[in-house]
């Protein structure tokens, strides 16, 4: 059967919003291109470079498209094109069906508009590199299979993708394997990912046995008929849910994997582990926000461990000095925003911030990308062995670097909440959705003092990172300095557009003090207004909404002024010159020891376990020992019994034998 | 039935041979003393086999005849076989046959 068939398969409304399928479907051929020539020509780079952001922005396009079919007016509410019937056994009808509605379409953009400007970006900052190919062919499976999570139907369709994108994960953070660290860091990120899988498995089996169906659509519409409200059976669900978005998107406890994720390249740490990947849970969520919403309980958890993780993450990353591990503790932290919000049952302020974040944050990563391509290269023509990302060696860069400077500044405002740049409107919301939810439930309001300390902190560590990297004096190195220089076009273009959407970002979901409604709350409406019914968000009025918007403006400028001058007026040393710092700088530094605690808690005790216990005793002595040698060994006993009695005389086999058949006469004449 | 005169004794000397035949197996070592034990035993079983015909009627008197054709392959086969011993081991003496033991 051909594709097109298969498509035409699909209902009149897939039709009516043209080939979607389109967007999973370009990108995996470009994997299967880029693929062959990876094993084939890895020299042809040509190609690849032509391929690999090709089928991704012609994904947008589709994208558009479709975006465009929806918007229209009396258009279908959504989309569906099933492909196959993937799975029919008793009750179980499954099909490979991916459906096209608001909130899928949201992130569609996003992701084939951000990604595509990261494929662009990854043409300059990989052009070196000998895996080439191979990194396009794994850039490109990876969007095939976001896209598949996006736009599953169900459950397991979306499991597809979640896994996939995992796997993508796995070999792009160790693909320059030959190093151990990046691909023991590729494991972790693997097997943390698998604890939270686990809870999303958990959830799917007690969903299907709650509702004999596992189709979004149709758990949405029955949910509030056949489930209790705040019942255990719908909270059980949700938290396993939880557990998988905790492990997909780094929350408390399972966010160690996502710094260490840093060892791959930079433009797969924009794309991957800021952009999209790691925001996959928030989208789950947003996708199960009727179960969301008539559960209390794990609604107050997941805003819980949102505001926590913000704050946290926030706090390690004050100290760090890895340019990249910064960005990686900002990202967690702005994860657990995005929890918080939809925790508090703001969805649409979780998506939007998840939109913005994707803008911003992949400028950030982008532009670090540049500075480290800048530095990487500077050191290379020296021939000195120093630390490319570490920004004590960086300082002064903006006189080399004058457009990644201000653009990451743009960045940096808009992740601070400076009015009008992106991340205002949306931070702004999360905070006001917080604190509103403090009258009903009391935690809200600690949630929310959470939060804002941690939006402090994100001001002051951006503004700490931009000192150390762009100003004061340069501590790179006198030789290195006359190697410094701009990125080439292909890398500062996309830049650009991620700066422009930065800064502008914002209007897609404008708040009702500037007079307009809110586009994207009005976009989404229909998609949430399932949870509407169970949870929803009073917006503050009059003063106080005066008053938080204040309070969250004032703690921007006043973190940014505060991280800044501080940075400015500290000395730095290079790397190399570095003291071990000491008190709670150096419990920031090493990231609260959770990794070694980690270590000693789960890893050495399971390791030993293994040891001793596995593999001693279970597998050398029960396995090996008793049932596989200690069964020969019984046989080999018996024989050797029996050839103790072929003694070779004949006289005692005729004794044997003559007493057998006496044997057997009496047994028959019942003696 | 009438039970035949010389039954009972005719059954006895079968019973006789019979035990001389099994204990000269086990206990004579010399492997044609041994065979010629086995034929005693054979013609008491023939012999027991006789003296029921006359009780049960010419089924028994067949069954010899069985047993004597068998008891001749048995002879041919069975003194082959210590011909081609005792060329082997210049011995028919039942202790330096044991070359096939575990």
């Amino acid at each position: 059967m051909s594709l097109s068939q298969l498509a035409a398969e699909g209902s009149g409304a897939g039709a009516a919003l043209g080939p979607f399928w389109l967007t999973v479907a370009l990108p995996l051929a470009g994997f299967a291109i880029n693929g062959l020539l990876a094993l084939y020509r890895p020299q042809a780079k040509g190609i690849v470079s032509v391929v690999g952001p090709g089928v991704v922005l012609a994904a947008f396009g589709v994208a558009v498209m479709a975006f465009l079919r929806l918007q229209a007016p009396g258009a279908e509410p959504f989309g569906e094109v099933t492909l196959w019937h993937w799975m029919l056994a008793g009750d179980l009808h499954l099909d490979l069906a991916f459906r096209l509605d608001r909130l899928s379409a949201v992130l569609l953009l996003v992701v084939t508009g951000v990604g595509g400007l990261i494929h662009l970006f990854s043409i300059g900052y990989m052009k070196a590199d000998p895996g080439y190919a191979r990194y396009f062919a794994y850039l490109n499976l990876f969007v095939a299979f976001m896209l598949v999570l996006v736009l599953g139907a169900s459950m397991p369709v979306l499991f597809i993708g979640w896994e996939g994108v995992g796997l993508c994960s796995y070999l792009l953070i160790g693909f320059w394997f030959d190093v151990e660290a990046n691909a023991n860091a590729g494991m972790k990120a693997f097997l943390m990912n698998r604890i939270g899988d686990f809870g999303f498995l958990v959830a799917m089996f007690i969903t299907w046995h709650a509702f004999g169906t596992l189709d979004f659509l149709q758990i949405a519409e029955q949910a509030p008929g056949r489930l209790e409200a705040g019942g255990g059976v719908v909270t059980a669900i949700t938290l396993f849910m939880f557990l998988g978005c905790v492990g997909k998107s780094a929350q408390i406890p399972l966010y160690t994997w996502l710094p260490d994720a840093m060892a791959g390249p930079t433009p797969v740490s924009a794309l991957i582990h800021a952009a999209t990947m790691v925001t996959a849970g928030v989208y789950l969520v947003a996708r199960a926000s009727v179960l969301f919403a008539m559960a209390p309980l794990t609604s107050t958890v997941v805003a819980g461990v949102g505001a926590l993780t913000a704050l946290f993450a926030a706090t390690i990353g004050l100290r760090q000095n890895d340019i990249k591990k910064v960005l990686a503790y900002s990202t967690v932290s702005q994860l657990g925003y995005m929890f918080l919000a939809v925790g508090s049952g703001a969805y649409v302020a979780g998506i939007f911030h998840l939109v913005t974040h994707a803008f911003f944050k992949a400028l950030l990563f982008l532009g670090s990308g540049s500075v480290i391509h800048a530095m990487h290269h500077a050191y290379h023509a020296t021939h000195r062995h120093e630390d490319a990302q570490d920004m004590r060696n960086m300082g002064g860069l903006r006189r080399w670097m004058p457009w990644t400077s201000t653009l990451m500044w743009i960045a940096t405002l808009a992740i601070a909440g400076i009015p009008l740049f992106a991340g205002f409107f949306s931070k702004d919301e999360i905070l006001a959705a917080a604190f509103s939810r403090g009258a009903d439930v009391r935690w809200f309001y600690l949630f929310y003092g959470f939060a804002a300390v941690a939006a402090l902190l994100t001001a002051i560590y951006m503004a700490r990172l931009m000192a150390m990297t762009f100003h004061g004096q340069n501590r790179t190195g006198e030789a290195e300095q006359g190697h410094l220089h701009e990125a080439p076009w292909i890398m500062t273009g996309p830049l650009m557009v991620l700066g422009v959407l930065s800064a502008v970002g914002g209007a897609i979901n404008l708040p009702a003090f500037l007079g307009r409604h809110g586009w994207l709350e009005g976009w989404l409406e229909p998609v949430l207004e399932g949870a509407r019914q169970f949870v929803k968000v009073e917006h503050p009025h009059g003063s106080t909404e005066w008053i938080l918007i204040g309070a969250a403006v004032a703690i921007g400028v006043v973190g940014l002024f505060l991280g800044f001058s501080r940075t400015m007026a500290s000395t730095i040393v290079p790397a190399r010159e570095a003291v071990e710092s000491t008190g709670v700088a150096r419990l920031l530094e090493k990231r609260y020891f959770v990794d070694e605690i980690y270590d000693a808690v789960f890893v050495r005790p399971i390791q030993w376990f293994s040891r001793v216990v596995l593999w001693k005793v279970v597998d050398q002595a029960l396995v090996d020992g008793i049932a596989v040698r200690g069964s020969a060994r019984l046989l080999e006993g018996f024989g050797w019994l029996g050839s103790r009695l072929q003694t070779g005389q004949v006289g005692l086999y005729l004794l044997l034998f003559v007493a057998g058949a006496v044997w057997v006469l009496g047994f028959m004449l019942g003696v | 039935m009438e039970t035949p005169a010389l039954l009972g004794p005719s059954l006895a000397l079968s019973g006789i041979l019979f035990s001389i035949g099994v204990l000269g197996v086990l206990l004579r070592r010399n492997a044609i003393i041994l065979f010629m034990c086995i034929e005693l035993m054979l013609n008491a079983v023939n012999l027991a086999f006789i003296a029921f015909a006359r009780l049960h009627g010419s089924d028994g008197q067949v069954i010899v005849f069985f047993v004597m054709t068998v008891a001749a392959a048995e002879a041919a086969v069975g003194l082959a076989i210590m011909l081609a011993l005792f060329r082997h081991n210049q011995s028919l003496d039942l202790q330096d046959i044991n070359l096939l033991h575990g």
